[in-house]
């Protein structure tokens, strides 16, 4: 089963990517943007294919390493 | 003779700096690949150095934080053990949860490799001993992510019982409260940014991270 994990920096944490690509947009001309934030997406594959086991162990495994919570937040998709 | 054993996981770049500095100073030391399970008898402190372990992939410090060595650095610092992280040390720390808080990327988004002044902001730990509180010192930084973050409750906690050991003089990285090094509860571990053992030779910009070593080396004699 395939699962994608997307990594967040936590709301309210300053994001100095997110701005940087920010002030770009709006410099090009993309007046209208207000807010960016960048995170990451990992992709997984599981030789396992009960849903509910596999967002246990995949959520398990964003505590332990792919994600840390002092500064990012995580949200894990079954795709 | 005090011994000290120094981490060295895939990208550790600063073990064999620290080790001259630290032999320079009159300890024995003794180099640990990650991959080990046990360490090393007798040793009185242990030590990772600066570098870009694993690449710094995922996060800097987070696949360090779950190697094998890791796991029996973490147990000898709970067991009331002795631990010095610089730099990417410092982030292996955090990541492993011996310190609290976390080191995020630099405000300006760029690496920073100069020379930086602090203030020792805590002299009555092992590590800082030989310095006067309020000292300013010179030491280089190297780092992408240097920028300490923790929540105001943690800040305040450190701020409040002299876990705070070296200050930012000019903040360079975005860190809360210009931190640049902080103390375990307990006092015995110590995370901190500048490299002190780029600081201890005489063709070296600065000799100020000699106060460090020669502090420890006192504190075990």
């Amino acid at each position: 089963m395939k699962v994608r994990v997307h990594v967040m920096p936590k709301d309210g944490l300053l994001d100095p990517q997110g701005e940087a690509i920010n002030i770009a947009l709006v410099n090009m001309g993309f007046a209208e943007v207000k807010n960016v934030k960048q995170g990451k997406v990992i992709e997984l594959e599981l030789e396992e294919e009960d849903k509910i086991v596999v967002k246990n162990r995949v959520e398990e495994m964003c505590q332990k390493l792919l994600a840390n919570s002092v500064i990012e937040s995580f949200q894990v998709e079954v795709i | 003779m005090t011994k000290v054993g120094i981490i060295i996981f895939p990208g550790s770049n600063c073990d064999k700096d620290l080790g001259e500095g630290l032999v320079a100073t009159g300890f024995d030391v003794e180099y640990i690949w990650h991959k080990n399970t046990e360490l090393p008898n007798n040793l009185d402190l242990i030590a990772i150095p600066g570098g870009f372990s694993f690449g710094d992939y995922l996060r800097c410090g987070a696949i360090a934080a779950k190697s094998p060595i890791t796991e029996v650095v973490l147990k000898f610092a709970k067991e009331g053990g002795y631990l010095l992280g610089i730099c990417n040390g410092f982030q292996v720390l955090c990541e492993s949860g011996l310190l609290p808080g976390a080191l995020v990327g630099n405000v300006g988004l760029k690496f920073i490799c100069r020379q930086e002044s602090f203030l020792v902001e805590n002299s009555d730990s092992i590590f800082t001993s030989n310095y006067h509180p309020g000292q300013e010192i010179n030491l280089p930084i190297a780092h992408h992510d240097g920028n300490y973050i923790a929540d105001a409750e943690t800040i305040s906690e450190l701020e409040d019982n002299g876990r705070v050991v070296f200050k930012y003089l000019e903040n360079p990285n975005g860190s809360i409260n210009n931190i640049a090094g902080i103390l375990s509860k307990n006092k015995r571990v110590l995370g901190m940014m500048p490299h002190p053992e780029r600081a201890v030779d005489k063709i070296h910009a600065s000799n100020d991270g000699r106060n460090l070593f020669s502090s420890l080396l006192e504190s075990f004699k």
